[in-house]
């Protein structure tokens, strides 16, 4: 399954978080997923939104730099292997991952994750299989 | 009892420097004049001609030399003497890429040689001493500018260069040069070094210093000498002029002398352009009375100091003038190097993928300068990657690196993050406090 993830740059500076998440809190925005990839000298928040449009309309109306991208939501058994047996079936694809983070599923017993893969295609056409 | 390279052309009486500078002026006037078509055009159109000037009264008849005139002539248009004279360039960043080029003849040389030594014999150097010089060698003056001086003194003279701090201090250890040549923020990286290597100061012979080439202030003075364990002096020059050597400091330390028999000093109101009293703060020019290849005329340094009133109890008649104190441009000096602002806003322009507006700060680390450049990424090209935004920045911190001829890091803002201004934009953020 796909869903749409909402990428923004946050600045090197102190506050520079917490002024996005205000914005996204005062708005009424819930976050389903959420990850920060950060480099020495900043940031790239990336969420999985309620309500992706309106999140990135607020973000961008309080003058933030937002990228909204189509990215994979896999949710697997919650046990030990499961995940690599993903990976596997991406990997044997020849499909790349070029990041992916996890979150607690609100099904009992289960696990979800999120990936952005070289080629989405492929990677779904893969996992299908399963 | 106050230490000469020249003591004779150091302590000459006024009266007789002032014909020797007035037969000077106008020896070169005549040059310029001749061999100089830019030179001739810019006389002509001020209606002066060479036999107009009779003596340094009249230097004020003469018309401006500016950086823009060596732009608009780069490379060798302001040259006075033919290529196959010339034996020796050198060459300054500019404000929009093209450099500053400046030409030695033979005898410019030896002038160089002559102001250089002077400078570094006011500090009691003989040719029993050994040199270590650390500017950087190359199209920066201020290397080969340094050991030109050094071995006309006749010191052995160790060319260091920059860089490495754990070799040049091996060689200050091994070699025992007792003294140095190279930028304050250096000296202090020097001594910060011996300090974190327990390298004691009796393993070092140094007994002076000469250093320049940036802003410093009497507070770093007092704590190289006493990190260092040397006595500091103050230089000052520009490559426009002849490099360092232009001005020099005596054992008195205050202020620095011009070597008024090659270059006459002038301090003008840079709005009117008309010359003021003694002791007043203005920009301060020069017009080179020796010179065969690049002999500037009124040359407007946009640096801004003052001729200090009074004699110096060193015996020296020659004119002392104050350090300068900031610019009336918004040139800025880090790490030796000058830097213009509208050198990085050329280089962004050229960059997809950012907005035209930056800001610069300047911050000294340690004892270095440190240059961070504030970048407003674009809408529209932000795309979530972080590898992109990498890219991005690598390149901008790369073409930044190879205008200005330094590092800076390169951070990347929100777009319309950065102040924007009315008027003048105030794109510099200078944290160093060097000037008093």
């Amino acid at each position: 399954m796909f869903l749409k993830q909402l990428s923004i740059f946050i600045e090197n500076r102190v506050g520079a978080l917490t002024d996005a998440t205000g914005i996204l809190a005062d708005n009424g925005i819930d976050m389903q997923a959420f990850s920060l990839a950060d480099t020495k000298d900043f940031g790239v928040m990336r969420i999985i939104a309620g309500d992706c449009e309106k999140a990135a309309s607020v973000l961008r109306a309080n003058g933030y730099l937002v990228n909204i991208t189509p990215v994979l939501a896999v949710e697997t058994e919650n046990r030990p292997g499961a995940f690599h047996e993903v990976l596997m079936r991406l990997s044997d694809a020849g499909v790349f991952v070029e990041y992916c983070y996890a979150f607690i599923s609100p099904n009992p017993g289960k696990a979800q994750f999120i990936l952005k893969v070289s080629d989405d295609d492929a990677a779904e056409k893969a996992l299908a299989l399963a | 009892m106050y230490s000469y390279y020249n003591r004779e052309a150091e302590t000459m009486p006024r009266e007789k420097l002032r014909e020797l500078q007035s037969e000077r002026l106008k020896a070169t006037v005549k040059r310029v004049y001749e061999n100089n078509q830019a030179y001739r055009l810019k006389f002509d159109k001020a209606g002066i001609k060479p036999e107009d000037i009779r003596s340094v009264d009249d230097l004020k008849l003469l018309p401006f030399t500016y950086k823009q005139d060596l732009r608009d002539n780069y490379p060798f248009g302001l040259f006075s003497a033919p290529m196959d004279e010339v034996v020796r360039i050198h060459a300054s960043s500019g404000t929009t890429g093209k450099q500053t080029v400046v030409g030695y003849t033979r005898n410019d040389m030896a002038v160089w040689g002559e102001v250089m030594a002077r400078t570094i014999g006011a500090g009691g150097i003989t040719k029993k001493d050994i040199g270590h010089i650390s500017y950087g060698y190359g199209l920066f003056t201020g290397g080969l500018g340094g050991n030109l001086g050094s071995e006309t003194i006749g010191c052995a003279t160790i060319p260091a260069s920059t860089g490495n701090t754990k070799r040049q201090v091996t060689l200050l250890q091994d070699f025992k040069p007792t003294f140095i040549l190279c930028t304050p923020s250096y000296a202090l990286t020097l001594a910060e070094y011996m300090e974190e290597n327990h390298i004691g100061l009796d393993q070092l012979a140094l007994r002076c210093g000469f250093f320049g080439a940036e802003p410093w202030t009497e507070a770093m003075r007092a704590e190289i000498e006493r990190r260092l364990n040397l006595e500091a002096f103050d230089i000052y020059g520009l490559s426009e002029i002849i490099g360092p050597g232009v001005a020099y400091e005596c054992q008195v330390h205050k202020g620095l002398h011009v070597c008024e028999d090659h270059f006459i000093p002038e301090i003008i109101d840079p709005d009117t352009g008309e010359v003021l009293p003694e002791g007043e703060k203005g920009e301060l020019v020069f017009t080179c009375i020796t010179k065969e290849a690049l002999p500037l005329i009124r040359y407007r340094t946009r640096d801004v100091a003052a001729i200090i009133k009074g004699d110096c109890p060193c015996g020296r008649t020659h004119l002392r003038m104050t350090k300068p104190a900031g610019r009336t441009d918004d040139m800025l000096i880090i790490r030796g190097v000058n830097v213009f602002p509208s050198q990085v806003e050329t280089v962004l322009l050229e960059i997809e993928g950012i907005g035209p507006h930056y800001q610069m700060i300047v911050d000294r680390k340690g004892n270095l300068d440190s240059l961070t450049i504030l970048v407003e990424l674009a809408e529209g090209t932000f795309t979530g990657e972080v590898r992109k935004l990498e890219a991005l920045r690598e390149e901008i911190a790369k073409a930044v690196n190879s205008t200005l001829g330094i590092a800076a890091e390169i951070r990347l803002a929100d777009h319309k993050s950065l102040e924007r201004f009315e008027g003048k934009a105030k794109r510099v953020i200078d944290n160093r406090k060097l000037l008093d």
